[in-house]
């Protein structure tokens, strides 16, 4: 399973669990935004990710 | 010259799908196509020595079947070593490259086999050595064997290899330096005109094939055993391991046990492809500890696992990064992990 901002290259190699992160500077992070926002849109993208290691 | 030849139980004659669990054996001389294999050698080269192997005993047993057949050919005093034809035949397509890669490796001899750009042997081999492109039709062979014979016999006397189109070997990825008539922007042109009037063109730049990787089974995540790994460069202080941050040839494990929150003062970045100052700050903005941790106390997943696995992924040639993740891969099922989560920059 794979979180990545550059989700060409992960389809390109053929991976086939993928979620997009949120920039390549901080895959599951925001620097824009409160910490608790931050921590939320993480644990967004991490659920993403355990949701498809499920199907 | 003396050759060592290796085919598989079909091939060797001793029989289909039900001898694929036979052990290695040997017969003295050649056999099958390794008679035909002789006579495009014109009389220069005799195989000494056939190795006969079960597909499935090769595959499963494949240090095993490579340290005895080095010896076998160790004992022929082999010039050279052949494996197949192996068409589209992907176990015997595995062990013809491995045992090939382990000659030219551990014994410095020209090693050469032949298989289909599909066969799953020719893309974990071809950058290491020669395959001849057999094609998937085994009634081929005759051909096949013939231009094998051809590219060993240069091999074997030093000669320069020509291009893979030329040769008629599979692309290995490799660059090579060369005089040229025409400067790259009227060759540019050239392709374009022609690709416009839709003639016939070769570009000089052909982009590597990925096979689909096949999709593991669900897991169940209440019980799953979770790793994290980030290609992202997130290395301890100090950079222990010295992960380089561009071509990255190691790869670390670090301990995250008993944390519950990576700090920014513990760790810095080996990664010279992007903008490190947010992760840095805080390393859970590349890989997400804090989160795993509570999703681990709530009993959403089972168990994380008390270490992550970091590299670098930037400018890194192919055969680096499958052996990485080879190596990763491994570790992963010895610890008995159920999922990862890479995350990438």
């Amino acid at each position: 399973m794979q979180i990545t901002a550059a989700l060409p290259v992960a389809k390109m190699v053929g991976a086939n669990r993928l979620v997009l992160g949120n920039g390549i500077v901080h895959v599951v992070g925001d620097a824009k935004v409160s910490a608790e926002d931050e921590k939320k849109l993480r644990r967004k993208l991490v659920e993403q990710a355990l949701a498809a290691m499920q199907k | 010259m003396r050759i060592v030849h290796y085919l598989n139980q079909f091939f060797g004659g001793l029989g289909g799908e039900e001898h694929a669990g036979t052990a290695l054996e040997t017969r003295v001389g050649a056999v099958g196509p390794g008679k035909v294999l002789e006579q495009y050698f014109g009389g220069e080269c005799q195989v000494m020595t056939t190795l006969i192997c079960g597909d499935n005993y090769a595959v499963e047993n494949q240090d095993a079947v490579i340290d005895l057949a080095l010896e076998q050919i160790r004992v022929a005093k082999a010039d050279l070593f052949v494996a197949g034809p192996c068409f589209l035949a992907g176990r015997y397509g595995m062990a013809a490259g491995a045992l090939c890669v382990a000659v030219q490796n551990k014994l410095h001899i020209p090693a050469i086999t032949a298989m289909a750009a599909e066969n799953p042997g020719a893309d974990l081999n071809r950058e290491f050595m020669y395959i001849v492109d057999s094609g998937d039709n085994g009634a081929k062979m005759r051909e096949v064997l013939a231009r094998m014979a051809a590219l060993a016999q240069k091999l074997m006397r030093g000669e320069s290899i020509g291009s893979p189109g030329v040769e008629g070997y599979l692309s290995r990825g490799l660059i090579r330096d060369q005089f040229v008539e025409r400067s790259a922007g009227q060759r540019l042109v050239d392709m374009v005109l022609k690709k416009f009037k839709g003639e016939a063109f070769e570009s000089e730049m052909s982009p590597t094939q990925f096979a689909s990787v096949p999709l593991p089974p669900a897991i169940d995540l209440a019980s799953a055993k979770v790793m994290l790994v980030t290609d992202g460069g997130l290395v301890p202080k100090g950079n222990p391991d010295k992960i380089q941050g561009s071509a990255a040839t190691r790869w670390g494990v670090y301990s995250i046990k008993d944390c519950q929150d990576l700090k920014g003062a513990d760790y810095e970045i080996s990664h010279g492809g992007y903008d490190p100052q947010f992760v840095r700050q805080d390393p859970d903005r590349l890989v997400p500890l804090d989160v795993m941790r509570d999703l681990e106390r709530e009993g959403v997943i089972g168990h994380l696992h008390e270490e992550f696995i970091s590299t670098s992924g930037l400018s890194n040639p192919l055969s680096n990064t499958r052996r990485m993740g080879r190596e990763m891969a491994v570790r992963a099922k010895e610890l008995g992990i159920d999922a990862i989560i890479l995350t990438s920059t």
